[in-house]
């Protein structure tokens, strides 16, 4: 890199080494009216709108965890500090980020394990326990970040319980790099399940299953994850010793041995009637969910991909009412709550969708897969009312006044 | 009220009061508008009893329109609003102001839909974190955050304050536990975020609003996530010799992998206080009380009481029982819930802190605490949600001698400042309110400060909802916008840094 002259900033690459360096790059960029892209690795670039930005801020060096220590539950690192390096660490401590933030790597054609910690909070991840345990803004306790205004502030803290002023922490979790840059998080942890094994119901149509879903949801099992796989889905997983040829429905039990066979046995006598059980042990089980977390089925391709968010109850109505007008793969995940659609005419049906989710009681659809210029070009993300998008551009204007953080992220212009 | 500054009453609202009145009986009619003193006397403090205020007037609106319009007309006539839910705030988050509209959301009081198969329950408002529980349990469920007011506190006040409880380890605060909200904002607009689905889309504006102490938005509706009650729960009672060792145990308990429904802390003077109270067996000769709660599927509690008993061995417990019945496992209870009042007991008057520590910290904590209460002359008792970190001291003092409320807010505000210094925080479930308003500046700085109030400034620049809490100092919305940047300023990247 080189010291920029005078005259129109040509495009630049940015690539502090610290906080400080983060807040100086932001305070030009916003005296000088200058767009920035911020990425940590760049793995989710193609998700979302595209940035209308010139110049890179590339936080990759922004990285390395900080303070970890298993007894407190808390683990402090830099922003792009990788994913994958952190649940390392935690595992070697039998730790985990028990909301599994997916990787979106495979889905997006990219290797796995590309993502940052940064980008984790960014995007509000999470994976197939978000049904028991939350997303990754459930689990967030402290951040220190650098706002549009190019001004270093910090909020939350490092433990669990903490109500001292507004919860911005949580507040940047899934705003995609729009109103500040995280250097630095805090993020609750907590012990690895000793086991785990899953509940297979075979044979189920969707609404027989988002029924059956529902009723092991409502019992004291604790569940921590329950999807749906329609006929033609279980076979994409790509799970090694694991055929899936028939519907499967499944049912995710997870803790200590002696409980983890005692809740099965009481689930597995609740869906007898329903069709064959069969048990998943824990290796098959692991594997089995981390598939329908990177939402394997649908890598092979390109087609378009919706991630919808419905009522548990309503998936298999939000389903067929949009199979009522257009072609649709899907399968679910959270009891049904989680709709993974992929359009295989290649037509993203941004129309259709949206239409059904509205049918169905309310929720939100967001394009995860598609072209840059179908995302430029479609609303990504939910349409918000009038009054709540509003608010949404209030607190853009508050954070980052002159408009330099992704620009275009989530909204065209804003 | 010891030198707590509010902010300075707007004369011309105060002399326009029958003007205001009127038109809030137009919006509101019938009892919903209350001016008399006598019966605004009801409103004029909340759980932080040492705060005492008259508000303008109480309004108890019973619609989301009449919620609206009340608030579009203080925002046109520069009103002050202060929402209040069942007034059980401990921080004075509910304290009128002389020249604000006290809102009562307490008409709020149904639930409005009870969902099985979502699990989810949305309810009015002022419906009490209990009446969610009480609403489902017949069908073996339960909201799970049980904030120890929580016969009493309103759901609302629980989103408020992002409440917590014993359980909170285990099963979140009230933010991880909330759905959808509909809100109603100082200028009439209604907003509906969330709902039966998980992840709110946009911004998290419910993660802002959680927590938020009535100065964004008044909350008109609550979607909660309920969760069916485990088959079985048991506790066991151990003490010890040393809060160290206590310490240590709960540390090891973690260690191994066991997250307890409950891990409560006592020490001695909160022991025997409490000991003398309810009898419920506590050990009077040891330093420290733990109290393990386990639940889930018998098979699981079983195992995990014997690996916590083993556990409490090995670090030297002086004594251990485990409840073998609800009703044992309720006395044990019995005592830790009734710390409060049996504190209350031996002393005419008790300050309650609520700050967090990293666990590790404790043992440091209550020793500088001993050395506090020498230098401050008062006595404190410790109860101590070990799982989450969360301590509540207990300043003992008498308001009837001259200067021992001084004496007793200088040492909480010590404390406070003893929790920030080991990495903790200023309140970790009773909110900042009044009480703890002016310590912000010991854990934020300006800037952060400053970050905070612009999430303010998006839901309500002109500052009339709730001002006076949370927030040290009121800087105009306007003035927090300037932005200062060295004009052109280039960040030079051949300097090391980059």
């Amino acid at each position: 890199m080189t010291a920029p002259g005078p005259g129109p900033a040509p495009d630049r690459h940015f690539r502090p080494l610290d906080a400080d360096g983060v807040r100086e790059v932001v305070a030009w960029a916003a005296a000088e009216g200058q767009p920035l892209e911020v990425i940590g690795t760049g793995s989710k670039r193609a998700l979302g709108r595209p940035v209308q930005a010139a110049h890179v801020l590339d936080l990759s060096a922004i990285s390395g965890v900080e303070a970890y220590e298993p007894a407190e539950l808390v683990i402090t690192a830099k922003a792009a500090t990788p994913l994958a390096e952190v649940e390392a660490l935690l595992a070697g401590a039998d730790q985990e980020f028990a909301f599994e933030p997916m990787d979106y790597g495979p889905l997006l054609g990219l290797e796995p394990g590309r993502g940052t910690l940064g980008g984790m909070l960014a995007t509000n991840l999470s994976g197939p326990k978000r049904l028991k345990h939350g997303a990754a803004r459930d689990h967030v306790l402290g951040i220190h970040a650098v706002s549009g205004r190019g001004e270093i502030f910090k909020s939350g803290g490092t433990v669990v319980k903490n109500v001292t002023g507004y919860d911005l922490s949580r507040g940047l979790a899934g705003s995609w790099g729009t109103l500040a840059v995280t250097t630095s998080l805090s993020l609750k942890v907590l012990p690895a399940p000793q086991t785990e094994a899953s509940v297979l119901i075979e044979g189920l149509e969707d609404d027989e299953a988002a029924d059956a879903l529902c009723r092991a949801m409502g019992t004291s099992a604790e569940a921590s994850s329950a999807a749906h796989l329609p006929q033609g889905i279980g076979s994409r997983l790509a799970v090694d010793g694991l055929s899936l040829d028939r519907p499967a429905t499944l049912i995710r039990l997870e803790g200590f041995a002696p409980s983890v066979d005692y809740r099965f046995e009481a689930l597995a006598h609740l869906m007898k009637p329903l069709g064959p059980v069969t048990r998943l042990e824990a290796e098959p089980s692991r594997a089995l969910w981390r598939a329908v977390r990177d939402v394997r089925p649908f890598c092979s391709d390109a087609a378009p991909v919706w991630r919808v968010s419905v009522a548990p109850a309503s998936g298999s109505d939000f389903v067929a009412t949009l199979r009522e007008n257009c072609e649709a793969d899907a399968f679910y995940d959270w009891s049904g709550g989680l709709v993974w659609l992929s359009m295989p005419d290649g037509d993203a049906h941004a129309a259709e969708v949206r239409f059904a989710v509205s049918q169905v009681g309310g929720g939100h659809a967001t394009l995860v897969r598609a072209d840059a210029a179908t995302r430029a070009n479609l609303a990504v993300f939910e349409p918000q009312g009038a009054a709540l998008a509003a608010l949404g551009h209030r607190l853009k204007a508050q954070f980052d006044p002159v408009g330099i953080l992704n620009p275009g992220r989530m909204l065209a212009g804003a | 009220m010891s030198g707590l500054k509010m902010p300075e009453a707007n004369r011309d609202v105060l002399s326009r009061r029958a003007e205001i009145v009127s038109a809030l009986r137009a919006i509101v009619p019938g009892e919903g508008v209350i001016d008399a003193r006598t019966e605004m006397r009801a409103y004029e403090t909340d759980a932080l009893t040492a705060y005492r205020q008259m508000p303008l007037v109480v309004v108890l609106p019973e619609t989301v329109e009449q919620v609206s319009r009340v608030l579009r007309y203080c925002f046109d006539n520069g009103i002050k609003v202060v929402p209040r839910g069942a007034g059980t705030s401990l921080s004075g988050g509910a304290l009128p102001l002389e020249d604000g509209v006290l809102l009562s959301m307490m008409k709020f009081n149904r639930v409005l839909d009870i969902d099985y198969s979502n699990r989810a329950v949305v309810t009015q408002p002022g419906v009490t974190n209990l009446g969610i529980t009480r609403a489902v349990e017949h069908e073996g469920f339960y909201y799970a955050p049980d904030p120890s007011s929580q016969i009493a506190c309103s759901i609302g006040g629980n989103i408020a304050e992002n409440s917590g409880g014993v359980h909170s380890l285990k099963y979140g605060l009230t933010t991880n536990n909330v759905l959808g909200l509909e809100m109603v904002l100082i200028t009439g607009e209604v907003i509906r975020l969330g709902g039966k689905h998980l992840d709110a889309e946009g911004y998290d504006m419910l993660a802002l609003m959680t927590g938020s102490e009535g100065l964004l938005a008044v909350v008109t509706e609550v979607t909660v996530r309920i969760l069916q009650k485990p088959e079985t729960a048991r506790a066991v009672l151990v003490g010890f010799a040393t809060s160290e060792s206590a310490g240590r145990c709960v540390a090891e308990i973690i260690g191994a992998g066991i997250i307890p429904a409950g891990m409560e802390m006592m020490d001695r003077p909160a022991i025997h206080a409490a000991e003398d109270f309810v009898h419920a067996g506590y050990p009077l000769d040891a330093e420290a009380l733990l109290i393990v709660e386990l639940d889930g599927p018998e098979a699981e509690v079983d195992h995990l009481l014997g690996e916590v008993a083993a556990i409490a061995r090995r670090n030297g417990c002086t004594s251990s029982r485990t409840s073998t019945s609800e009703a044992e496992r309720a006395t044990f209870w019995a005592g830790r819930k009734a710390a409060f009042p049996a504190v209350g007991r031996i002393s005419p008057d008790y300050l309650c802190m609520d700050g967090t520590i990293p666990r590790k910290a404790l043992p440091e904590v209550l020793s500088r605490m001993q050395d506090l209460s020498k230098k401050h002359g008062l006595r404190v008792a410790n109860v101590f949600h070990a799982g989450d970190g969360n301590l509540h001291p207990l300043i003992l003092y008498d308001a009837n001698k001259l200067g021992e409320l001084d004496a007793a807010e200088a040492f909480g505000a010590d404390i406070l400042r003893l929790c920030v210094h080991v990495g903790g925080v200023l309140t970790g479930e009773h909110g900042v309110g009044v009480e703890k308003r002016d310590l912000m500046g010991e854990m934020f700085n300006e800037i952060d400060l400053a970050h905070q109030m612009r999430v303010k400034c998006a839901f309500d620049d002109r500052q009339l909802l709730n001002p006076g809490k949370v927030f040290p100092e009121l800087h105009r919305c306007a003035e927090l916008g300037r932005m200062h940047v060295h004009a052109g300023a280039l960040p030079f990247p051949d300097i090391p840094r980059f």
